[in-house]
């Protein structure tokens, strides 16, 4: 399917941010923001309240126009293209937003089955067929699938959201805070099903997250936002180490260390098993 | 038969190429022609080789199980050790994912039971509106003399900024419409009366008609389109923010903090615009009565003044408070009946103006024949 696409090669980043600039007004959300998502690989975008994480995602799935910068996605830049084009390359993403978005108006089932039968060409049986597997994939129980979004917890709207930003199974996930509102149990399987589904996939996933067991269970890299661009980029060890007040705060707080024994036990325990 | 996905000899099925969602149609059509399963839904008897697939992503995988079976899907590891162990993962997973029975059938009932079942859920429901309203009347009536004799609890400011809204921003669109219908009641008063040599009584007909009738009624119609949705859509959209939750958990009062402005609101909004709109439709009476019917301006004022006594003026006035109060607190109710989807917004939007207008027009009417019936 990606051969077809001469502006693709396969050892590309997917996604190349560069000399980003956002504002709002005279407040300066990034200033020479510089950011690499290498194919196949699950980056932690962490940082502050209000250090532009979430708009920084905005600005790659192009709900957000740059002030400036360059921001190219599987080898193209989209502000550049035409509403065709545009619409192409967007519905090679999944993205799972901050409150789940889903659409209240239709129930589970055809939420998830909407990108199938519009993008995909499905007949309606086979896309409500496939997204009741979605939703069970998710781990939601089948009585849910004609549930509406407003009957739902907190917990099962993100789960579903999960579920139709991979209904089309995307080259490029973005999770907005996934986790956050899970319970410590969900929160677990949530990270374990990300890296079953993305090794099968393949997919790359952008993941804005504070859920620091995510970012020991599941990135493979993690980048921290602060002072308006990306302070550092590396395997979570490294990053750890970094000298910076914020991060050492982050990554050794209590909280931090709680999730680094934790990840540590777990995968020693792990590796006596097998 | 040979496909591009499947290929059988004899006991043993290849599958081969990408199953992938792309190509999920021609992979099911492909199936079916093939025939490989031995009963419609159950899973095949024959060997599968899952060895020559090159790609393969969640609805690939999701024919697979259903080709194989979930037990066969779940043990794959032992049977096709040569398929990567990512796949071997997915198939896992999803075959984990469709081990219970996903179908749910919403329950069904015949055509005829639906039928009685939606009427009469519309009569519970019409029912328990009027019942919902009154009680709500009720709620704020009360609140209201609560909080008359502790001026602490009168939110001003929240009240002069509804009056903003409501009252002062709707006065150019009253004034123009009340103008232009002044002008057509006058046309047609002329065209009529002409034919009597009776068309200085023109200035009779514009004059009762809006001091009575027209002047409240359209500037009350007018609001019940522009601000009972607005109340509606305010309270709707801080209903599902869960706002109104967050207020009752802080011991607040929503009716007094929300409701009780807009109804202040309204009450002092809705009788200056009813002033405002006779005043216009008297002007646009009077422009056509001099323009096209040689009655000076100052005739017409003469005429209105000998003529026409400041009873209809008071009685049409009379209705201004009654009408803002039913469609302020129609407006805040239906806000109050949104449940978090958008549709609720708009069904409840769309509700509250159709129940302001026809509260309106109803109330209209039996005031109509009330005061016919005193005389006044």
């Amino acid at each position: 399917m990606d051969s077809d696409k001469p502006t693709e090669q396969n050892d590309q980043p997917v996604i190349k941010v560069r000399g980003l600039v956002n504002r709002f007004g005279a407040h300066v959300v990034h200033e020479n923001l510089d950011l690499t998502l290498e194919r196949g690989e699950i980056l932690g975008v962490v940082g502050g309240s209000g250090t532009g994480k979430s708009v920084l995602l905005r600005s790659i799935v192009g709900l957000k126009r740059p002030n400036d910068g360059t921001v190219e996605v599987l080898g193209t830049t989209l502000n550049e293209l035409n509403e065709a084009q545009r619409s192409q390359i967007e519905r090679r993403f999944g993205v799972l937003f901050q409150r789940g978005a889903l659409f209240s108006s239709l129930n589970l089932q055809e939420n998830i089955a909407l990108p199938l039968i519009e993008h995909a060409r499905l007949p309606r049986e086979d896309a409500e067929h496939l997204a009741r597997v979605k939703l069970a994939l998710v781990g939601l129980p089948p009585q849910a699938a004609l549930q509406f979004p407003e009957s739902l917890s907190g917990g099962m709207v993100k789960r579903a959201a999960l579920a139709r930003a991979l209904a089309l199974d995307p080259d490029i996930l973005f999770l907005d805070e996934p986790t956050a509102g899970l319970d410590p149990i969900g929160a677990a399987a949530f990270d374990q099903l990300l890296v079953t589904l993305r090794d099968a996939l393949g997919f790359s996933v952008f993941l804005v997250t504070h859920d620091l067991d995510t970012l020991y269970a599941a990135c493979d890299r993690v980048a921290v936002l602060s002072q308006k661009r990306v302070l550092v980029v590396d395997t979570i060890d490294k990053v750890a180490e970094t000298e910076d007040e914020w991060i050492q705060d982050y990554f050794h707080g209590p909280r931090g260390r709680a999730a680094q024994s934790a990840h540590t036990a777990s995968s020693t325990n792990a590796y006596t098993q097998e | 038969m040979p496909s591009e996905w499947i290929a059988r000899h004899d006991q043993t099925v290849t599958l081969k190429g990408e199953w992938t969602l792309a190509n999920y149609r021609h992979i099911k059509a492909a199936l079916q022609q093939s025939d490989t399963r031995t009963e419609p839904g159950k899973p095949t008897d024959a060997t599968v080789s899952l060895d020559a697939i090159t790609r393969l992503d969640t609805a690939g995988a999701i024919l697979i199980v259903e080709l194989i079976g979930v037990e066969k899907a779940q043990a794959v590891a032992d049977w096709a050790a040569e398929l990567p162990k990512e796949q071997q993962a997915l198939l896992v997973r999803i075959a984990e994912a469709m081990e219970a029975p996903l179908d749910v059938d919403p329950p069904s009932y015949s055509r005829i039971n639906q039928a009685l079942a939606s009427v009469g859920q519309h009569m519970v429901g019409l029912w328990s509106q009027q019942r919902q309203l009154l009680a709500f009347i009720g709620l704020v009536v009360a609140t209201l003399f609560q909080l008359v004799l502790r001026p602490r609890h009168w939110r001003l400011t929240a009240t002069v900024a509804h009056i903003q809204q409501s009252g002062l921003n709707a006065v150019p669109i009253v004034a123009l419409l009340t103008f232009m219908v002044g002008a057509v009641v006058a046309f047609l008063g002329a065209t009529v009366l002409q034919d009597f040599g009776a068309t200085i009584y023109t200035i009779d007909l514009v004059a009762f008609s809006f001091l009575r009738e027209f002047g409240v009624l359209l500037a009350a119609i007018l609001l019940a389109g522009r601000t009972a949705s607005a109340f509606t859509a305010q309270i709707g959209a801080m209903k599902s923010n869960e706002e109104i939750d967050a207020l009752q958990a802080q011991g607040l009062d929503p009716i007094e903090l929300l409701v009780l402005p807009r109804v202040m609101a309204m009450l002092i909004s809705l009788p200056m615009l009813a002033f405002v709109g006779m005043l216009s439709g008297l002007a646009g009476g009077a422009m056509v009565t001099s323009l096209s019917l040689d009655i000076s301006l100052t005739q017409f004022l003469t005429t209105l003044q000998k003529d026409v006594s400041v009873t209809h003026f008071l009685v049409g006035l009379s209705k201004a408070p009654v009408f803002a109060f039913v469609i302020a607190v129609i407006g805040c109710l239906e806000g109050f009946k949104v449940s978090g989807s958008a549709q609720s917004v708009g069904e409840h939007t769309t509700s509250s103006v159709v129940q302001s207008i026809f509260m309106v027009i109803l109330i209209d009417a039996v005031a109509a024949l009330f005061f016919m019936e005193m005389g006044w």
